[in-house]
């Protein structure tokens, strides 16, 4: 304990003379903040400083081992450098995929001389990745990938296209499910291959949402080159490094939902407030009020399920079956409290855009849309029960996917 | 707070598990119902009980207890509640308990404390009298000075917990001069009370009890109102950890039954619309399972504040009682015809949901509450 103490004295004694005061109080997550990239420019200055200060301390990734440029952290270091930014309110130095989805899941699956070329552009910002996975006929039975990779010298001619890849259009690589073997029976006939976006053959489309935000793209591949070296953990075995990605990228969900999560009693406690009145006392419309409490009892229970799988693992328990239940209702959560925002907002949540309306009712309608594709990226919530009662439940596999 | 257990608890957790499953789990209330037995639960197991120190699990060791908490509480009444078993612990160690432990009179609690630990005395709190909760608490019963400085206690009490079979029952009346709330303990073999039992669904042991001029010294007041918010706010965290076990039990009975039952050639298990509800039902338990320990261990925090105990109680209350009746009735119906037959087990389960849900308050006065605690 005096160990971590003496860090979290070490930590707070640094952050307290290098963070820049601009950015202190201004505290962003994993969705909001710098991305890095080839093309990734910096809101202002001091956010560059920032980035290369905690880049020089590895602790853009704090747990990721020194020798690739981490912070060879401990769990328990890593949680009083995160609650020493939380308690300076700082954003994140770097955000991005590469920290949360492939880096992790080279670590675990890649070569040494993988984990050597791609995980420090990763750690120091320059190299901003997305993740090729769904495709136009492939959505849910993701297995069913027709993308190919044809064996040409010593690397791939990849052809075909992704869909809903999350900003592939700002990104500099890709790591694509591919078939390798078409002749072999659906999972068996996949690699997961890492792609140089900036080469010719290779065209992002981005597909404007029902939210008219444009997060997603599609990504067009005609005759682009991949290396053999950039294939992670062997060819045609890239179904297995896809799941374990999956994890990575479920815990991520969990997290980022009990942010999206947080502080709904407050906000829609507003809403109701303006809309119904009275500003003070009981709210007028009883139905309205119930609503509020269920979403804020709902709330509650979820953060304190997150809560629960973190302390079990803290005392080292093994993982229990509780995190596949996140990803589903993390996101109901996020629509119903969208919802009831909206409803509560009543004609102030209608507007699309333009000045007869406020900033934040318009912020409104548009979360509210785009809360609605929750449930269906990132495994849609029918495949999440399927995973449930197959592989926590041990139901019988009927055939039903 | 730390929502995991620790080497301890998962030891009570054990070997609670053991001593319920040991004795048979629905097949043990079935058989005291169907016996019409006048005791509704089993006094030699409630001796083993005191044996293991469950019964003073959350009392000091100098009042025959053992100094843990609700929490570990908790876990007992949990793995009881997997079997419904009617021993009436929650009444006795957390009504009746909570009241004398952290009541105003040191002579009620060394009197009772250490005979409830040792299992010589069943207790309970009668404080009920409309079919649902209400607040401010209905409470037309009486305490009349009757000189001497000793009360008279009037009135009716509903709904009393193990009410027939209770050598103390702590009853709630209302000051006749000052208007105050306060709880009496009384002795449940006091001339001028009457116990009469209540055949309910669950068949668990329950009285109705008239008071018709019940004398007790002054001193037999141990707390007013802020005590019985505190001691309904901590039973109802136990019942909601009975709820938990409860609902699991009545779920893995589902998940046997949905592996092993055939139809159209094939287990009805593999059908995806069977597979849907039952995964929501785990994600439903789960929640339940987090709020559960969270308000266990808000209860044990010392000096908690009221509002934040309430706060939690409710929370726990709401979603352990609405989770329970709905898991109960997808149990019941997809077990399909089966499953509405006396002979099977998953009715009682049923039953004792519908019978926990209105014990202390049903989810949406909890859900009321929540709010009015939050100011609106």
């Amino acid at each position: 304990m005096s160990d971590l103490d003496g860090f979290r004295a070490e930590v707070r004694a640094w952050l307290e003379e290098h963070a820049p005061i601009s950015l202190r109080g201004r505290p962003g997550d994993i969705f909001h903040g710098h991305w890095g990239g080839r093309r990734g420019g910096f809101e202002s200055p001091d956010h560059e400083r920032w980035l290369r200060l905690m880049v020089e301390r590895g602790w853009t990734a704090p747990t990721w081992p020194t020798e690739y440029g981490g912070g060879g952290l401990s769990r328990a270091q890593d949680a009083v450098l995160q609650s020493e930014l939380r308690r300076l309110r700082l954003p994140p130095p770097l955000i991005g995929f590469g920290l949360v989805m492939i880096g992790p899941t080279l670590l675990e699956y890649g070569t040494e001389a993988q984990k050597r070329e791609h995980l420090p552009p990763i750690i120091r910002g320059e190299i901003r990745w997305c993740q090729g996975y769904s495709e136009p006929g492939s959505g849910s039975d993701l297995a069913s990938l027709q993308m190919r990779a044809e064996k040409n010298g010593d690397g791939y001619v990849l052809n075909g296209q992704k869909i809903w890849t999350s900003y592939a259009d700002e990104s500099d690589w890709i790591f694509c499910l591919v078939r390798t073997d078409p002749a072999a029976k659906k999972q068996s006939g996949i690699s997961f291959v890492l792609v140089d976006m900036d080469q010719p053959g290779v065209t992002t489309r981005p597909i404007k949402l029902i939210s008219g935000a444009s997060p997603f793209c599609e990504v067009f591949f005609d005759d682009v080159k991949a290396l053999a070296r950039d294939v992670v953990g062997g060819e045609n075995n890239g179904w297995t490094v896809a799941k374990a990605l999956l994890r990575h990228e479920r815990t991520m969900v969990g997290e980022v939902f009990a942010r999206s999560v947080m502080g709904a009693e407050a906000e829609l406690l507003g809403l109701a407030r303006e809309a119904l009145g009275p500003a003070e006392g009981t709210l007028a419309d009883p139905l309205l009020r119930d609503r509020i409490v269920q979403s804020a009892m709902d709330e509650r229970a979820f953060m304190l399920t997150i809560q629960r799988i973190q302390d079990a693992a803290k005392t080292g328990q093994p993982p229990g079956t509780e995190s596949s239940i996140l990803k589903v209702y993390g996101t109901e959560l996020n629509q119903r409290r969208r919802e009831l925002a909206v409803t509560l907002a009543g004609a102030d949540g209608l507007g699309w855009e333009g000045e007869s309306y406020a900033s934040g009712h318009l912020a409104l309608t548009r979360d509210w849309l785009r809360s609605r594709g929750n449930t269906i990226e990132g495994g849609t919530s029918e495949i999440q029960l399927n995973i449930i009662a197959k592989h926590v439940l041990g139901l019988p596999d009927g055939g039903a996917r | 707070m730390k929502l995991a257990l620790n080497e301890d608890q998962r030891l009570i957790k054990d070997s609670a598990a053991a001593v319920w499953k040991d004795r048979g789990a629905v097949e043990r209330l079935r058989k005291l119902r169907d016996a019409g037995d006048a005791t509704g639960f089993s006094r030699a197991l409630w001796d083993e009980l005191a044996g293991l120190g469950w019964l003073g699990l959350p009392f000091p060791e100098e009042l025959g207890g053992v100094g843990l908490g609700v929490t570990e509480l908790c876990l007992v009444l949990e793995e009881a509640g997997k079997t419904l078993a009617p021993e009436p612990l929650l009444a006795t160690t957390l009504l009746a308990g909570s009241a004398l432990l952290l009541g105003d009179s040191d002579a009620a609690r060394t009197t009772w404390l250490p005979r409830i630990s040792a299992g010589e005395v069943i207790a309970t709190v009668a404080w009920q009298e409309r079919a649902r909760r209400d607040e401010p608490l209905s409470c037309a019963a009486v305490a009349r000075s009757a000189g001497d400085g000793r009360v008279s206690l009037h009135g009716a009490k509903r709904e009393v917990l193990v009410g027939a079979q209770a050598e103390l029952i702590v009853v709630v009346a209302r000051d006749e001069a000052s208007g105050q709330l306060g709880l009496y303990a009384v002795p449940g073999d006091a001339e001028g009370l009457t116990a009469t039992p209540l055949v309910r669904v669950d068949a668990f042991p329950c009285a109705r009890i008239d008071l018709d001029g019940v004398v007790v010294a002054s001193d037999a007041r141990i707390g007013g109102a802020e005590l019985l918010a505190t001691v309904l706010d901590r039973a109802g965290i136990g019942l909601a950890a009975e709820a938990l076990g409860g609902m699991s039990a009545a779920f893995e009975m589902t998940l046997g039954w949905l592996r092993e039952r055939r139809q159209f050639g094939v287990p009805i298990g593999s059908f995806q619309a069977l597979q849907h509800r039952a995964a929501r039902l785990y994600i439903d338990i789960e929640l339940c399972r987090s709020v559960v320990m969270a308000a266990a261990r808000t209860a044990d925090q010392p000096g908690v504040p009221a509002a934040a105990l309430a706060q939690v109680a409710s929370l726990a209350l709401a979603r352990t009682t609405d989770t329970f009746l709905r898991v109960v009735d997808e149990a019941v119906q997809m077990h399909g015809g089966v499953g509405m037959t006396d002979e099977h087990d998953v009715g009682f389960y049923l039953k004792r949901a519908r019978v926990v849900a209105a014990t202390f308050g049903d989810a949406a006065w909890h859900r009321d509450r929540w709010a009015r605690l939050a100011g609106y």
